[in-house]
């Protein structure tokens, strides 16, 4: 077998796996957050302090029926959860875990992740419009415009970084990041694209399409079983991503302190910066309530946006000048 | 459920109607189960798009004949019947309830029982308000103030389970009293729990008061004028947000509360976020009644003298007392003997709910649930 091809069979079941592991990892570190800040003990049964509650889920999830809606679309009803799920997969190969731990280095990786997660609203409105349920449908169309209009202070926030670094390769961006993080000079870009990272991955205050007092579970309503599990995977997938172009664009991806064997070790404070981001995360969802949906709205196009284009339009000029 | 309420009021249907008019709007039901309806109430909703066009209120899920089950059993039979009707604060229930015959009959009640009466009555009233403020995070989707509040709660649950030995559906006042004495124990804990629930305030005001997103969420949100809450019979913390500072142990006090210093919360725009800010200083006011009639108790009997088999006269009586939700109001209609002929039982949060089709014109769905769990209805103590 030709080294090339070996090379990517162990690539993609590594990302799979990782994929699951991630899931599993955040899934736990989701309940016991969310359980301390509601002052209780949070998972306990599975396992010593209920480590291996997520990896049961997951079985248990796997075992259910998927239940398919009459008067649904069947075949678009089984498609949706393997259209959120599969583009999630994919941003992991271009990340930059350490020097040498990058699967696929190209140089438009970041545009490749963003057009990645551009996929998930076809397939959120796969998923609602399969369901043939008015509740879904809301969920529904609530998802899509908070996508698609949180994706426009996301690109620009991002640009921002662009026009400093001038490539689009992860890796590149990193090397970059050779004296300073990027963050001491676009902290306002941050504080956007993590809003906006938030948004897009519909998570609380910003979790309108799944609110559950109003619409019961938005468009994943209707979904049992292994089709509501690729929904979570597909969230926390996304999660994640979003955490680590956070990570690689504003704290220098894995450059920290060098370790021994720094080329493969630098993945130690990769995850480190994404793991605490991603904690950062799920204590705002905790903390605060649901903003309204048009409330929503307003803060992406009157706020964000304008904020965004006025970071991009000081930082081509300062480029420019300096 | 035509409102006949004057000639401004909003007709609505009692059928929906089944050809819609405007292709644009569609029906939704919320419940009868539904996560943020507080029990089984379905609301027939006509959208359009976000916007609520029309709302109906479907009531009878839950009914249980509680009224019919007065005509048929005494005064000590049907006792536990009014800790079932509103669950989350079933004390004032029971003192309208005992009240009611003390007033129809001429019983006397002792001083210590009167003040037992209303501490506990005070204890419920602030569990009922914690219980409140969770659910209507809940439903904004906040998901840890209902943790703290309940928190709050189990030390209240534990110290009335040891004197009444109920946690949630009370059957402890009889006529003439209440059946179990408090103790010094239950003194210290109360005593204790005051002083805790003082400080658990700045967790409340950190958390949720100042809280942008709930400050936009609740701000300007089911606005209920003073003339539209007193069209529609509104009574309790929803009036007295409106701006209207009636409260019925001020107004028209009863047992010993004109023996205590303490103050009506009112609020200014009559909408949520005022309704919040009422609710969560009645707390505080709780806090002081049973504060002072902790140093005002009196010794002697906690139970009167009361005949077993109840000698009303023909007649009808009414007593009012102010439960968490608003004025609750037992009306008895009796014909001789010990089983009334009728008992009427008018809840508050029927009047508060009866609001909602005028109130969610041209709404949003979103704020169509902040306002409905502003107002706190519990829908067990609507259908009786």
């Amino acid at each position: 077998m030709p080294p090339e091809l070996l090379r990517m069979i162990i690539a993609a079941v590594l990302v799979v796996a990782f994929v699951f592991l991630n899931a599993m990892i955040l899934g736990y570190m989701e309940r016991k957050v969310s359980a301390h800040i509601q002052r209780r003990p949070g998972l306990m049964e599975v396992g010593p302090h209920g480590v291996l509650q997520l990896l049961i889920d997951g079985l248990k999830l796997i075992g259910k029926q998927l239940v398919v809606p009459e008067g649904s679309n069947k075949f678009l009803f089984r498609l949706a959860p393997v259209l959120s799920f599969a583009p999630c997969v994919l941003p992991f190969v271009v990340i930059p875990f350490s020097k040498k731990l990058q699967i696929v280095s190209m140089d438009i990786s970041l545009i490749f992740i963003l057009a990645m997660t551009s996929i998930n609203v076809i397939a959120i409105l796969v998923a609602g419009w399969a369901s043939n349920n008015k509740y879904s449908l809301f969920g529904t169309f609530r998802s899509v415009a908070q996508a698609v209009s949180y994706e426009i202070p996301m690109l620009l926030s991002i640009l921002s970084v662009i026009l400093v670094t001038s490539t689009f390769s992860l890796s590149g961006i990193i090397a970059a990041q050779k004296y300073y993080w990027f963050i001491l000079i676009q902290p306002l870009a941050f504080i956007i694209y993590f809003i906006s990272g938030m948004a897009e991955t519909n998570r609380a205050p910003f979790d309108m399409p799944e609110a559950e007092s109003e619409l019961t579970a938005g468009f994943h309503t209707e979904y049992s079983g292994m089709g509501f599990s690729f929904f979570f995977l597909a969230e926390y997938a996304n999660m994640f991503t979003v955490c680590s172009i956070a990570t690689v664009l504003f704290l220098g991806g894995w450059k920290g302190i060098p370790l021994p064997l720094g080329d493969y070790t630098g993945i130690f404070w990769f995850m480190l910066k994404v793991y605490g981001l991603l904690f950062v995360m799920i204590w705002v969802r905790w903390t605060f309530p649901r903003v309204r949906f048009d409330q929503l709205m307003t803060f992406c196009w009157k706020y964000l946006i304008p904020f965004a284009l006025a970071n991009l339009l000081i930082t081509a000029v300062l480029v420019k000048l300096i | 459920m035509g409102n006949l309420v004057g000639d401004n009021a909003v007709h609505v249907d009692l059928e929906p109607v089944t050809d819609i008019p405007n292709d644009n709007h569609f029906y939704l039901n919320m419940g009868p189960q539904h996560p943020s309806t507080h029990g089984v109430l379905r609301v027939l909703l006509e959208m359009d798009g976000e916007y609520v066009v029309e709302a109906q209120p479907v009531l009878g899920y839950g009914h249980r004949m509680q009224e019919k089950m007065a005509e048929h059993k005494n005064w000590m039979a049907f006792m536990p019947n009014t800790g079932r009707m509103d669950y989350a604060a079933a004390l004032p229930y029971n003192h309208g309830y005992v009240a009611l015959f003390e007033r129809l009959c001429g019983i006397e009640v002792p001083a210590r029982a009167e003040y037992i009466r209303v501490i506990t009555s005070e204890l419920n009233r602030i569990v009922s308000h914690h219980l409140w403020i969770g659910a209507m995070l809940l439903d904004m989707g906040a998901f840890t103030p209902i943790l703290y509040t309940f928190d709050d709660r189990e030390q209240v649950l534990d110290i009335l389970e040891d004197v009444t030995g109920s946690r949630l559906t009370y059957c402890y006042f009889r006529v003439g009293g209440v059946c179990k004495d408090i103790d010094d124990k239950f003194i210290e804990k109360t005593r204790a729990f005051i002083k805790r629930q003082r400080e658990r305030f700045t967790i409340y005001n950190d958390l949720i008061t100042g809280n942008i997103i709930f400050i936009k969420r609740t701000e300007g949100v089911g606005i209920i004028s003073p003339d539209m809450a007193r069209r529609y019979g509104i009574t309790g913390p929803v009036l007295r947000g409106s701006g209207i500072a009636y409260d019925v142990r001020k107004n028209e006090p009863y047992s010993v509360y004109p023996n205590f210093d303490f103050e009506i919360p009112v609020g200014q725009n009559g909408d949520s976020y005022d309704r919040y800010m009422v609710r969560l200083l009645e707390i505080e006011q709780s806090l002081r009644i049973i504060e002072q009639a902790l140093d005002q108790l009196p010794e002697g009997p906690f139970l009167g003298k009361a005949p077993k088999k109840m000698k009303m006269p023909t007649g009808d009586c009414s007593f009012t007392v102010e439960a968490a939700r608003g004025e609750l109001t037992y009306y008895l209609v009796s014909g001789g003997g010990d089983i009334p002929y009728r008992l009427k039982i008018r809840v508050p949060s029927y009047s508060n709910l009866s609001v909602l089709p005028e109130l969610c014109q041209s709404m949003l769905l979103s704020d169509l649930v902040a306002a409905m769990g502003s107002m706190d209805l519990v829908i067990p103590e609507i259908d009786r």
